[in-house]
């Protein structure tokens, strides 16, 4: 037994440590396009103390630790692509804590979206959190690493926006709590009134620290929830149909998307829009606003309202499970996407560059867009489908995604979790001033570059 | 291409007018009536060619075999004028289109029509269907295209429909049973009236209903409950088949109660006047509708069609009745279906 391995197996115990071949294959690759690169090492920790003294040791020995969620990302975000140590956090799944009048949670790094839905609705059912379209397996602490969206995103910003607290893992093995944990026992606040120190880990993909614990708002879960959706095959008129429903300040939740496939979804752009109520009285009350806030297009004929009762049931699922089912459609199950952050009116150039990239790539598309912080930005979801066991195909949803991406920066736009090639790209647009702060904060969190190394890796 | 069989001087001498008079969603005296229609005719400019709501009405009010509906919307497809918004009417126009995905059974003289609802196929089993339902045609190759009269496009029946017929034939079929009003309507309405010729022999589902539970008379333990019925649009094309419905739930032991919107007074089930009017006129007369359904004391509210039972089941189940459809209510009686369900 190696030193290193016989070392992780002292702090955690034989059965979360391994150095197998099948597990070093499985934990080398995400469902995504990008190559795999196998970890030397995995571990699977139940506490902070152990996640500390293992960053400790691969700080001491100067080799490369990659927190892991759920590995869903599809960017590659978890792929080790330095080698060494991956680790799991799924074993740290506690749900710590809910403050059901100040409306937080604090839950441990691995815990699941699904975990945390499950605990909420069993225990806590006047309150939810912003759930994202992914599989109920994936994590929390995961998904505002890399500034996730949710089902709340539309209402509250970006996921990361929500985090009210957290606890880190430094690359130096200091454990440290972010915002009012620091200063007592509650998990109110990330960062306000005090300097916001959690710019330090949210978004940077795990490669300043390890989330070991997390403080996430809550909010209220109102009884009944239910969705219209707007049609509209003028896509210039796109944004402007979205400024006017968020201009009333009273939806849950707005996706705008298109894509060919079934023909009933051909050639039209498709704005989903839900609300919530505690009453009938007040869902209906929001569906009127809803129409009278779009009447000037249906008057001129240029948009309508799709009748949806067959389709309610799967569009109100959280998670939406057929979004799944998109990858299937070339057969062998696999999708990825870009998903570049942008101005809503940007939207028809970015509709235009899909359609022109599915039909040059000859791969088949699926385009979303959910609007965030009530219409400062929208956050696309780009998706090629194609077949594991294609190769070529594989090759140019891989070319695609680059150039979605390309796309997106000389558009001003902002790639979300950027694969290792996509940060490069990002950095190289990025000023320079600011381009040397990311350095700066990365070399001094992180001097031995050990954490997830090839991401946010300045050159 | 086929034209529409529409005789002028049949409106030109009409005594009544009845087509627009009694219209639910226009109001005419019995001149503007007849002035509109005469517009209509001549192809001029009407209100009516903006305000219609495609409710089908006027092909039942006309006693007088014209087809006031079907020329309306011609009229409209010839002036451009939209009844939904464009995306809407493109969408129904793409999801409709035939892609070789139909679904079909061991036909052989007779096939069960199911149109392009997925719900029918599973409607049409049990019992009641046992010898027909190995024979079942299902996907947009087999749906009847009337549903673009809503928003006229003529030219999309014109075209489609002879393929739909068609692809029947190829099936070396004689009968068709028809498990939905709206195919039918167009087998037996909408093709004579342009002229497309039917060579098999189109059979109304109520008809195959109606003899099958005289034939299952001795399983049928009466149900004993009061209804209201939705009548459904495609219904006008062939009013001479509504007392069929009257006539099944007088066998199975089910009171059908007098209420002002059925018959000729029906409401729509307001899923199309949404897409045409907006939700103010919708939801009017989704209110006006149910809330006359509940005051007969009905326990259930019986659905002819799909759509109608999907646009409404949420809503007539909030007021207190059973959504039901009428297949659906005959397994009932003969106890392969719980009561209730």
């Amino acid at each position: 037994m190696s030193d290193i391995l016989q070392s992780l197996t002292e702090i955690l115990g034989e059965r979360a440590v391994s150095n197998r071949p099948e597990e070093l294959w499985f934990y080398g690759r995400d469902p995504g396009v990008l190559d795999s690169h196998p970890p030397d090492y995995v571990v699977a920790p139940r506490t902070t103390e152990e996640v500390q003294r293992v960053v400790q040791l691969a700080n001491r020995e100067k080799i490369p630790i990659v927190p892991m969620g759920s590995g869903m990302a599809l960017t590659g975000l978890v792929i080790p692509l330095k080698g060494g140590i991956v680790m799991d956090m799924k074993r740290m799944n506690r749900i710590l804590e809910v403050n059901e009048k100040a409306r937080y949670a604090v839950v441990e790094g691995g815990t699941s979206q699904g975990a945390l839905k499950a605990f909420l609705e069993d225990n806590h059912p006047g309150l939810r959190h912003s759930l994202p379209d992914a599989p109920p397996t994936t994590t929390i602490a995961a998904n505002v690493a890399l500034h996730g969206q949710g089902r709340l995103t539309h209402q509250y910003g970006f996921n990361s926006d929500m985090v009210s607290g957290l606890e880190v893992v430094l690359p130096t093995g200091d454990i440290c709590k972010i915002g009012s944990p620091s200063l007592g026992p509650y998990w109110f606040s990330k960062g306000p009134t005090l300097p916001d120190l959690s710019g330090l880990f949210l978004g940077w993909l795990g490669t300043t620290g390890i989330f070991t614990k997390v403080g996430l708002k809550l909010y209220p879960n109102k009884k009944f929830r239910d969705l219209e959706m707007f049609v509209t095959d003028r896509v210039e008129l796109v944004a402007d149909i979205i400024y006017k429903l968020t201009h009333l300040e009273m939806l849950e939740d707005v996706n705008a998307w298109f894509q060919p496939m079934p023909l009933m979804f051909k050639d039209n752009y498709h704005i989903t829009i839900y609300f919530t109520g505690d009453t009938e009285e007040e869902i209906e009350f929001k569906r009127k606003m809803v129409w009278d806030s779009l009447q000037k297009f249906i008057d001129a004929k240029d948009g309508g309202f799709m009748s949806i009762q067959p389709m309610k049931p799967m569009l109100l699922e959280m998670p939406q499970r057929g979004i799944a089912a998109f990858a299937d459609v070339p057969k062998g199950g696999g999708f990825e996407y870009s998903g570049p952050i942008t101005l809503i009116e940007h939207f028809p150039q970015y509709a235009a560059k899909v359609i022109e990239l599915a039909a040059k790539y000859d791969v088949i598309y699926a385009c979303s867009a959910r609007v965030i912080s009530g219409g400062h930005s929208m956050m696309f979801a780009i998706s090629f489908a194609f077949n594991r066991a294609d190769k070529a195909m594989m090759d140019r949803v891989k070319e695609a995604l680059d150039e979605a991406t390309e796309y997106a920066l000389e558009m001003g736009g902002i790639p979300w979790k950027p694969n290792f090639m996509e940060q490069k790209m990002t950095m190289k647009r990025m000023d320079p001033n600011t381009l040397k702060l990311l350095q700066m904060v990365k070399k001094n969190l992180d001097p031995q570059g050990i954490m997830n190394p090839g991401n946010w890796e300045v050159s | 291409m086929y034209t529409l069989k529409f005789d002028e001087n049949v409106c030109a001498t009409c005594p009544s007018a009845d087509c627009l008079l009694k219209c639910q969603y226009m109001e005419f005296d019995k001149n503007e009536a007849h002035e509109e229609m005469m517009k209509v005719v001549k192809g001029e400019n009407s209100s009516v060619l903006h305000d219609c709501v495609t409710c089908y009405a006027c092909e039942e009010y006309c006693h007088r075999g014209n087809h006031p509906y079907y020329l309306i919307s011609e009229r409209r497809e010839e002036k451009g004028i939209l009844t939904a918004p464009r995306p809407i009417t493109n969408q129904w126009i793409n999801m409709t289109q035939m892609q070789g995905k139909q679904s079909v059974g061991a036909i052989e003289d007779r096939a069960m029509s199911c149109c392009f609802l997925a719900e029918l196929v599973s409607m049409g089993s049990g019992e009641i269907f046992k010898d027909i339902a190995p024979a079942v045609a299902f996907g947009a190759e087999f749906m009847c295209p009337a549903v673009h009269t809503h928003f006229a496009k003529m030219s999309v029946i014109k075209e489609r429909l002879p393929v739909v017929i068609d692809n029947f034939v190829k099936l070396g079929v004689k009968e068709v049973i028809c498990l939905h009003d709206e195919c039918y309507g167009t087998y037996t309405s909408i093709a004579p009236a342009y002229g497309i010729g039917v060579p098999f022999k189109p059979i109304y589902y109520m008809d195959f209903l109606i003899e099958r539970m005289k034939d299952l008379k001795d399983k049928i333990k009466p149900l004993d409950i009061k209804v209201a019925y939705q009548r459904p649009c495609s219904n006008r094309l062939i009013p001479e088949k509504l007392h069929l419905v009257k006539d099944i739930l007088d066998l199975i032991g089910v009171e059908l109660p007098d209420r002002e919107y059925q018959g000729e007074n029906c409401l729509c089930c307001a899923e199309i006047l949404r897409a045409v009017s907006g939700y103010r006129l919708a939801d009017d007369v989704q209110e006006r509708n149910i809330a006359d359904m509940v005051q007969t004391g009905a326990e259930y509210c019986v659905f002819n069609c799909p759509a109608c039972q999907s646009t409404l089941s949420e809503k007539v189940a909030k007021n207190g009745l059973k959504p039901v459809h009428l297949i659906d209510l005959c397994k009932m009686a003969i106890g392969e279906k719980k009561k209730g369900v």
